[in-house]
């Protein structure tokens, strides 16, 4: 919009590095929040490719465009990717990029360990990726479920990258989660106090226990698959006895916390860019720090929800349908105070506001259709069958995906120092939307009519056909969209309006700084005495007559806004890390161990020894060396 | 896992940063591990008591099993033998402790009248030694019990107890022997360069992680070993 044409100044050099080996040896949280993006965008765009080929398949009846076999494939992969491997990472680089700067940080706790968070991604991606360009990707759903995942159900090697791939990936969020919660903890400015810190923070931080939390039973899940499969054990094996529902335990005590580490950091984003455009404070900030961490705490307790079709009884069901009614409360608390936001303030409709008020609206869809899911009478008849597919997309790409290119839109002037171009973006938005609802919406008819999930075609005169032709045609919007946007990413970094440090008259700390951030963020810590620290800065006292706002301490002399040009880190004396590729060997290393298991499919023993133990060696030799050298 | 210098090479940032909460980013990060942690055990452990008792064919853990070919395989668990190992984990804990104590005292002064013992507490390479070797002797009776588990008939393949049994204890196992790597590396460091009071935080974090793993262990041992 007009309205925020910036100063004209030029960008500010991000880094004095440059070159292929500044990025591999980067320890700055910014640096790796920038590869986070792009490789995870890299793989929306290959999960978006996998849908596009989905629904091809699905567009009229007995297609033939892919056999059977390849349609799992995709459909799997499709899952996977889009959980593991884009909308958790695009979390993870906002993480990465924004958590430091709106505390008030240099950097995170632990830089190396966050360059080996990454690497560990960018390598384990790769790995479960690769199998689909030689027809043997991972084919059992992206929640694996065992027995059909054991040898005797799946005996190719396509599980086992599935296995090992997302063991690979559970270490990189781990690794990262730990890093946060520290960073959160323990390196905030001064005067940063919990309950003054800025929404998208707040929402990490929750997911950050989230993550340390869920990912121990999917892994020790993964272990006892894997060992099924490579050592014979009989976890799985129901003929030796075994419980057909051990794996669907511990996967969704997992796979349902996990469906609030995909949403939470969206939630935040949204928190963001909501106030700033409304020039108006977040209504009711500390119900809705209560509500984020209820939503997190009641995320466990929820897990067999999914499972109401296996036959728990009635006690069971009853206990997980009514824990699911109650996490309705909290995450509705947080649609109508995003709503409240918005009332009576001066709205500015740009591209990060529509597709955060698009959140608002999709979101609520597909919380509406998973209170119907809580009922196990309704859920009964709606397992399984395109109505569930049509609720966690809308949860998912109406609200982690809108979310997060809300997110993209307000923080790439940040990033970049540029702006996205907003008539593209708008195009990007309206072509998005209308395809995402195009895509999604008729699924609830087809489902609610008995099509069942995961199957790779269907026969005419069920009444599904329209349904589906529709959502061929949304998908293939969906895919033009993005192109746009694409399109609009790629061209921006170079030809975008100069953004200046706060383009959108934004309160928080990061925006206090100029874009793109100097390598060491704040050439003097601030200190902090509210929530809203620039526009304090601006108008003392834009709140007087409303809450406090937690504003407690008198605004002392600030250091705020006091640069208006850039020093390198030695000028001023900030000790920073060193660059050091450490961490990405130490990943390689990591995979490399993981890798020689695949081995063992074809009875190569000594190879996968060898292999296994080379990769143990780097690790090791790499974490001792990354250990014993001093960090800056 | 920890960012700076294990090895202690003292560049006068790593005590100069300063924290919200006053404590050292290490000492966060691994109690955010531990609790991690426990959530790996729990899954470990509930599975094991889910399927306890449920195993189709013997070797059982408490009691006989006759097979149709009419052989008969004892209960297999060995408690005195375990019990004697666990008693040695939990003194690993006590000169873990100790090493601690002498890490942080190098360079006070001993009383005129020291006996021998006030003496041997401010070894510090005394007692990291006695934690790795104590806790090495534990793997070492771990070695032992699956190799004759395995001469008696259980293996990893045998049935749900085989398969849950020694992946849980494996586990368990596989930790100890991650925390005698990590304390022999401290005990290389100390012999090296000596650890003193300016160190403690690098010990104390070791110290978490192998007073964890213990109490992990007396966890395991009472569930899997005591109650029948």
């Amino acid at each position: 919009m007009a309205t925020l044409a910036a100063p004209a100044c030029a960008t500010a050099p991000a880094s004095t590095q440059s070159g292929l080996w500044s990025w591999i040896a980067t320890t700055d949280h910014k640096r790796i929040g920038t590869l986070y993006l792009w490789t995870a965008l890299a793989f929306f765009l290959i999960g978006g490719l996998e849908a596009a080929l989905i629904r091809t398949q699905l567009a009229r009846p007995n297609m033939g465009f892919v056999s059977a076999e390849t349609y799992n494939q995709l459909f799997t992969m499709h899952g996977t990717t889009m959980v593991f491997l884009a909308v958790m990472p695009l979390s993870a680089a906002f993480f990465n990029y924004l958590i430091p700067l709106q505390i008030g940080a240099r950097d995170v706790a632990f830089p190396r360990l966050n360059a080996f968070s990454y690497w560990v991604y960018l390598l384990g991606g790769i790995f479960i990726t690769l199998p689909i360009l030689f027809q043997v990707a991972p084919d059992g759903g992206w929640f694996g479920y065992a027995p059909l995942t054991t040898n005797q159900f799946s005996s190719g090697p396509n599980i086992d990258f599935w296995v090992i791939g997302l063991q690979i990936l559970g270490v990189s969020s781990l690794a990262a989660a730990f890093n946060f919660i520290t960073t959160i903890i323990n390196l905030r400015a001064p005067g940063m106090t919990l309950m003054r810190m800025p929404m998208f923070t707040w929402m990490s931080f929750v997911v950050q226990f989230l993550l340390i939390l869920a990912f121990p039973p999917i892994t020790v899940a993964l272990v006892f698959l894997l060992m099924d499969r490579f050592f014979g054990t009989t976890f799985y094996a129901i003929a030796q006895g075994a419980d057909p529902l051990l794996w669907q335990h511990l996967f969704w005590v997992f796979g349902h916390p996990e469906v609030y580490i995909l949403i939470l950091p969206a939630f935040g984003l949204v928190s963001e860019v909501l106030p700033t455009f409304s020039k108006k404070p977040l209504f009711g900030y500390n119900v809705m720090v209560y509500s984020g961490i209820m939503i997190g705490f009641l995320g466990f307790g929820v897990w067999a929800h999914h499972m109401f079709a296996v036959g728990m009884g009635a006690v069971a069901d009853s206990i997980f349908s009514l824990m699911t009614m109650l996490i309705a409360i909290p995450t509705g608390v947080k649609i109508f105070n995003w709503i409240a936001t918005m009332w009576a303030g001066e709205v500015r409709f740009t591209v990060p506001m529509k597709f955060a008020i698009a959140l608002i609206a999709m979101f609520t869809i597909g919380g509406i259709s998973g209170v119907m899911h809580s009922s196990p009478p309704a859920d009964l008849q709606q397992t399984d069958s395109y109505f569930v597919v049509a609720h966690f997309h809308y949860v998912l790409f109406g609200g982690s995906i809108m979310g997060i290119f809300a997110g993209i839109y307000h923080y790439y002037p940040k990033i970049t120092g540029r702006f996205l171009n907003e008539r593209l973006g708008n195009v990007h938005f309206w072509l998005n939307f209308i395809g995402m609802n195009l895509t999604f919406f008729p699924m609830h008819f087809s489902g609610l009519l008995g099509m069942p999930r995961r199957i790779y075609t269907y026969d005419a005169g069920q009444g599904w056909d329209l349904f589906n032709l529709l959502a061929t045609y949304g998908t293939y919007l969906l895919v033009i969209a993005t192109a746009v946007f694409v399109w609009n990413f790629v061209r921006s970094r170079t030809r975008g309006a100069i953004a200046g440090g706060d383009p959108w008259g934004a309160a928080t700390l990061e925006w206090s700084i100029p874009s793109p951030p100097p390598e060491y963020n704040f050439a003097q810590i601030p200190t902090v005495t509210s929530r809203y620290p620039l526009w304090d800065l601006k108008d003392p006292s834009w709140h007087e007559g409303e809450d406090s706002h937690g504003d407690t301490g008198t605004p002392g002399p600030s250091p705020l806004r006091e640069e208006t040009e850039t020093h390198t880190a030695k000028a001023l004396g900030i000790p920073m890390p060193y660059p050091t590729a450490k961490p990405a060997f130490a990943a390689l290393g990591l995979v490399v161990m993981f890798s020689g298991l695949l081995f063992l499919r074809n009875d190569l023993f000594a190879v996968a020894m060898t292999v296994t133990l080379g990769g143990a060696a780097m690790l090791i030799g790499g974490l001792y060396a990354w250990l014993t050298s001093p960090l800056e | 896992m920890a960012s700076h210098a294990i090895a202690g090479h003292d560049d006068g940032h790593a005590h100069t940063h300063h924290t919200t909460t006053g404590l050292d980013n290490r000492k966060i990060a691994i109690w955010a591990f531990i609790g991690s942690e426990c959530m790996l055990f729990a899954s470990l452990i509930s599975t094991y008591l889910i399927y306890k008792g449920k195993s189709l064919v013997g070797p059982y853990p408490h009691t006989e099993y006759t097979d149709a070919a009419g052989k008969v395989f004892p209960a297999i668990l060995d408690i005195p033998v375990t019990s004697a190992s666990t008693f040695v984990l939990l003194m690993s804990s006590l000169a873990m402790v100790l090493a601690l104590q002498a890490v942080q005292l190098k360079g006070t002064p001993l009383p005129a009248n020291a006996g021998w013992w006030t003496r041997a507490q401010r070894s510090s390479q005394l007692w990291l030694g006695m934690t790795a070797l104590l806790g090495a002797t534990f793997l070492g009776f771990q070695a032992y019990e699956f190799t004759a588990f395995v001469r008696e008939g259980l293996t990893i393949k045998t049935n749900l107890f085989g398969s849950t049994f020694f992946t849980l204890t494996g586990f368990h196992g596989a930790h100890v022997t991650v925390g005698v790597l990590w304390l022999m590396s401290l005990l290389w460091i100390d012999r090296t360069r000596g650890l003193g009071p300016k160190d403690e935080l690098v010990v104390d974090i070791a110290a978490l992680y192998w007073h964890f793993v213990d109490v992990v262990w007396i966890v395991i041992f009472t569930l899997i070993y005591l109650i029948q």
